[in-house]
């Protein structure tokens, strides 16, 4: 049982215009609250970076967003639908079809090749294996890195095995990429190429990304950003009015 | 300075020095031409660059400058010196933060909204980075820099809140 204090009860109707909303999350570890009545919503499109210190609960209100983790209070909703009321295997359906995920580290399979890695949601999403291989090709020339699709991942540069975990998340063609610290194992100018990427194959997908980083630079990439501190999204004031 | 590095390359008129001054360095600071001829003319009066005949044609530029053998060093003992750090120990952010304080105003109301204004430059100056030239990239990651040291003293700030309050309201 959950140690969260209680909230008002919420009400049923689906939340508009977002794509993905997240409202007054309470989700706990044990005794430990993460996040503590979280509340964000992200529109059709958009790229939001969810910053704040460490331990703030910027990583578990993504895990929530996305499904992985079920809050102990509040509501998920993805273009109009309760995650947090599905069952676990659709759940892992929507992950599979359309959510994209990239990490800091750890999402590729190293003993798998690079085509191998970027092939493998295609073929977990049952595609052939002909046209599942030629996509994950077409990719890696999109990535400029034809020339190392038969390399196993684990012998990749940090810089190229983000560049694969990125088309291996966007391969499926996600409505949601969902990336936490992405630029995290990497130095500054190959974190920039990453997130360039990221960016513009985004955009070009059309894909709506939750971007969760402590890194201002990381997060200067983003449409707008939102502040997590002690399990609670604290508003952000406008810039504009701003004088010069 | 710059003019004078800028003459290192090649002898110039004053219109080419501008244009080049402008186009890498001052982005966006464009060099008055007056400025030019006065430093220019400062330049020879103090022998560090020469000017050519005044060259056939109409307009009012047309003597072509060189560097000499004393601009040569004066170039090169300037790359060579750092310039002053500049700690910014008094800034406007800083004297907000403790009068805020003194006063029993919001400081760390203050410091989000710095923080929404620094974020939103931030983008501004990634969006040049991604869009520019390598010129303009080198100038956003200068600006980029900065301000993302400013944002961790306002994170440090707004964890020292609390004892600042206390020492600042005796």
């Amino acid at each position: 049982m959950s140690t969260a204090p209680s909230v008002p009860a919420l009400p049923a109707s689906a939340p508009t215009g977002a794509l993905i909303e997240a409202r007054d999350i309470i989700k706990s570890f044990g005794e430990t609250p993460a996040l503590r009545g979280a509340s964000v919503s992200v529109a059709q499109g958009e790229i939001v970076a969810v910053m704040g210190p460490s331990g703030s609960g910027k990583s578990t209100l993504l895990h929530c967003l996305a499904g992985i983790f079920k809050p102990d209070h509040g509501q998920v909703w993805f273009d109009g639908r309760r995650v947090d009321e599905l069952g676990e295997a659709e759940r892992t359906r929507l992950r599979r079809t359309a959510f994209g995920f990239i990490f800091q580290f750890g999402q590729l399979v190293p003993e798998l090749t690079a085509a191998d890695n970027i092939a493998l949601p295609l073929l977990l999403g049952k595609v052939g294996r002909r046209d599942a291989y030629r996509q994950a090709d077409a990719w890696l020339q999109r990535l400029g890195m034809d020339e190392l699709g038969d390399h196993r991942t684990g012998e990749l540069s940090g810089g190229e095995a983000q560049r694969v975990a990125l088309a291996r998340a966007l391969t499926i063609r996600p409505r949601v990429l969902f990336a936490d610290e992405p630029t995290g194992s990497l130095d500054s100018l190959m974190g920039e190429r990453v997130m360039d990427l990221l960016v513009d194959l985004a955009r070009e997908e059309g894909a709506t990304v939750v971007l969760v980083t402590h890194d201002a630079r990381v997060a200067a990439y983003a449409d707008r950003e939102v502040m997590v501190r002690d399990g609670r999204v604290t508003m952000q004031p406008a810039a504009a009015a701003v004088p010069r | 300075m710059s003019i004078l590095g800028l003459l290192e390359r090649e002898p110039s008129h004053g219109y080419e020095l501008k244009r080049d001054y402008d186009a890498y360095i001052g982005l966006g600071r464009n060099l008055p031409f007056g400025q030019v001829y006065a430093t220019l003319a400062r330049l020879a009066r103090d022998g560090k660059v020469l000017a050519g005949e005044v060259e056939p044609g109409s307009g009012p530029d047309r003597k072509r400058y060189a560097i000499t053998d004393l601009g040569r060093r004066d170039v090169q003992s300037w790359l060579a010196q750092p310039i002053e750090p500049e700690p910014h120990l008094q800034t406007v952010l800083f004297a907000k933060v403790v009068i805020a304080l003194m006063l029993d105003r919001s400081a760390s109301g203050y410091l989000e909204v710095q923080r929404a204004a620094h974020l939103q430059r931030m983008r501004e100056l990634t969006d040049l980075k991604r869009t520019g030239s390598q010129v303009d990239a080198l100038l956003a990651d200068h600006g980029l820099f900065h301000l993302e040291a400013d944002l961790r003293w306002i994170d440090v700030t707004e964890a020292r809140l609390q004892a600042l309050k206390e020492m600042v309201s005796r």
